[in-house]
């Protein structure tokens, strides 16, 4: 038995944090988008999950990781089309449609792959790493963080991509207003569905590229349900982020740590029990919202559908 | 309300009046049974794409959930939980409750009357424990549910986020639960204890299925009952309508708020107490029927109405056990049941849609045609003049 505080230990915790972190990451961003334009997307999961469908099916076809990313982007865009359709335009209940979103998502990557593979699970072959020189020569972090399928680098570009946006440009402005005053937005003369239509379309292309990752990188397998609660968590962590692309990170880096770190230890030869480690990000979530308890900055016109005209 | 209003705006005599009522109950009875044909429809279309027959799958599903003794009895014994869970929900959402997490506090329920069940009717009398035990999982489903309702209650926060919370924190505590205390030492599998099948709810005479049916029936009579017959019914529709006009009208919104969700999550903790002990006797690790989901579309669809809700929850159970056989046949997974409730929802969806588009249409028509007919009579007092 090595010790807990082996280079090995961490070395294996960090880069299993990254793995696991970065589908949340991904999904969160786009949750963090759509909250902001005043859309709660209940079926982000249903997103991931044809994302990580479609992905791996290009990616097992074309052979090439990039093709499947792009198709996962693409399919977790036309899954928000969904949403696009019945939220935005139509005005229905988002929580409702994002339910119908996730069962039909799930029913339906279930269906495709059992018609395709049947009950064989291909697996992909690996993923090329990327290192960053010299960063990557440092001791422990240096293997398991700057050491990188190339598509993480992608995540931390996204990052400081959608925080520039989301603050630093009119359209992120635009964004922020249709989701705290619509009104405002409209009397502004910008058409609010238009925003909103985008703010879920971007949505949809992160957390599809989440499931594509978790298909193509993380697993190197599509299995039916393998989102298992990845996009809740990511909304969670989006909405405990309150529209800070930086605490999005935090939280994806937080919960990717409590993900893997019972793989790690049980590679210390410590044996904690999953479950445990797997509540303890949730049960202390909850614990620093009792005791820095305090309304949760959500955008005040989240979950209600803008219709011109009406108070 | 808007139908309300648009019934009675209409000049009609009693024979009218009678087949308007008739007409309504007729778009009622559609607006809901639509989507479910509807969805019917386009799975079917799916499953001939993937080149099965359709008819014969809805047809072995419902003669394996419906149409056989066995199935029948198998679909009533299902219809149980999801029913008393359902209320659960209903009662939540009426009072503009999001109770996302209800899957943590069936399972956490769940786990706790499975593990307390073997060693209580050891102690006593198998019809007190089982009183007890259920009466427990009712208490647990409702504990969960504290923390959320107290920071909604008190500090506004949104309990979207802290149900889904607490609803991985339960379903992770049901797993430590069972692989931890309530461990059995007699199974390979890690499971709780196993109360001798003796012991589990009596069947209804001349059936195989437990008691719990009737259990369930009772208690939607009851939250029926509360709801629409008792001012504590009405305080929760008005919080649910307008929290606002709540605080206005004198309402202990806080009050309110707490003993909605527990009772929401308490329902909902009886529906796993009815399911173990009726069907299982046991719980075992990793368990999770996953009920929730589902049920949100059911619920909607019957427009939170507990008495509307029972057919549509008995449709469900039905094509949940029938369609396990159906799929096995046809050689697809389960899970086609899954997007045949989401498309029930998309329709569900479109049909409110529809509807509201066409009150708006009729709304502006007349109103257009007011206006118009009081400008013609300005019109008419200018030339008299």
């Amino acid at each position: 038995m090595s010790s807990i505080l082996d280079a090995d230990f961490f070395a294996a915790l960090l880069s299993g944090a990254v793995l696991a972190g970065m589908p949340l990451l991904f999904a969160a961003l786009g949750e963090t988008i759509s909250e902001q334009a005043g859309l709660l997307n209940i079926g982000l999961e249903g997103m991931m999950l044809l994302g990580a469908y479609a992905g791996f099916v290009v990616a097992n076809w074309t052979g090439s990781s990039w093709a499947g990313f792009l198709a996962a982007i693409l399919a977790g865009m036309l899954v928000s089309m969904l949403m696009v359709v019945f939220c935005v335009r139509m005005g229905q209940d988002q929580i409702v449609v994002g339910i119908a979103i996730l069962l039909s998502m799930e029913g339906l990557t279930s269906l495709l792959h059992a018609a395709q593979f049947g009950t064989s699970y291909p697996r992909l072959g690996g993923v090329t790493q990327l290192s960053i020189p010299l960063l990557d020569g440092i001791p422990v972090i240096g293997p398991s963080i700057f050491s990188q399928p190339a598509i993480v680098y992608v995540g931390v570009i996204l990052i400081v991509a959608v925080g520039w946006l989301l603050y630093k440009t009119n359209i992120g402005l635009n964004l922020r207003a249709a989701g705290w005053k619509p009104v405002a937005l409209d009397n502004a003369g910008v058409d609010v569905l238009k925003v909103r239509t985008y703010a879920v379309l971007a949505t949809g292309a992160l957390a599809g590229l989440g499931g594509g990752y978790m298909s193509i990188v993380e697993a190197g397998i599509f299995v039916p349900f393998m989102t298992g609660g990845m996009g809740f968590i990511s909304i969670v962590i989006a909405m405990l982020g309150r529209g800070r692309p930086v605490w999005v990170l935090i939280g994806a880096f937080l919960f990717g740590i409590a993900l893997s770190i019972a793989t790690a230890l049980q590679l210390a030869g410590i044996n904690i029990p999953t479950d445990v480690v797997q509540m303890l990000p949730f049960a202390t979530v909850i614990l620093a919202l009792i005791i820095f308890v305090r309304a949760s900055y959500l955008p005040s016109a989240l979950a209600t559908p803008f219709v011109r005209g009406q108070r | 309300m808007a139908d309300a209003a648009d019934g009675l705006g209409l000049p009609v005599g009693r024979g009218i009046a009678h087949s308007v009522i008739a007409l309504k109950w007729l778009s009622a009875f559609w607006r809901a049974v639509g989507p479910v044909v509807y969805a019917l429809i386009a799975g079917g279309v799916l499953l001939l794409i993937m080149g099965r027959n359709p008819i014969a799958f809805y047809a072995t599903t419902f003669r394996s959930g419906l149409f056989t003794w066995a199935g029948l009895e198998q679909s009533i014994i299902r219809l149980a939980p999801l029913l008393l869970m359902a209320a659960g929900f209903i009662v939540a959402f009426q009072a503009g409750l999001w109770n996302i997490g209800g899957d943590g506090q069936f399972l956490l329920s769940a786990a706790m009357v499975g593990g307390l069940g073997a060693p209580m009717v050891a102690v006593m009398p198998y019809w007190l424990a089982l009183i007890l035990l259920c009466l427990i999982g009712f208490f647990v489903g409702g504990v969960w549910t504290v923390i959320p309702s107290f920071m909604k209650a008190w500090y506004g926060m949104n309990e979207i986020i802290t149900t889904l919370m607490m609803a991985f924190i339960g379903i992770n505590l049901a797993n430590i639960l069972i692989k931890g205390p309530f461990l059995s030492t007699k199974s390979l599998v890690p499971q709780t204890d196993v109360i001798p099948f003796k012991y589990l709810l009596p069947y209804v005479p001349g059936t195989r299925i437990h008691v719990g049916i009737i259990v369930a029936l009772v208690v939607l009579g009851m939250v029926h009952y509360v709801q629409t017959r008792t001012s504590y019914g009405l305080r929760l529709r008005i919080l649910g309508a307008n929290p606002k006009a709540a605080v206005h009208a004198g309402i202990n919104v806080k009050r309110d708020i707490m003993t909605a969700f527990a009772l929401s999550g308490g329902l909902i903790g009886l529906a796993a107490a009815v399911e173990v002990l009726g069907v299982w006797g046991y719980v075992r690790a990793d368990w999770n029927p996953a009920f929730g989901m589902t049920l949100f579309a059911i619920v909607f669809l019957a427009g939170l109405n507990v008495m509307v809700v029972i057919p549509f929850v008995a449709f469900f159970a039905v094509i949940q056990i029938g369609g396990h056989e159906a799929a096995r046949q046809a050689g697809l997974p389960n899970d086609f049941l899954l997007l045949l409730i989401g498309l029930i929802l998309f329709f569900m969806v479109l049909t409110e849609w529809g509807r509201r588009k066409a009150w708006l249409e009729r709304d502006r028509r007349r109103r257009g045609r007011r206006a118009g007919g009081s400008g013609r009579a300005a019109e008419g007092a200018v030339t008299n003049e």
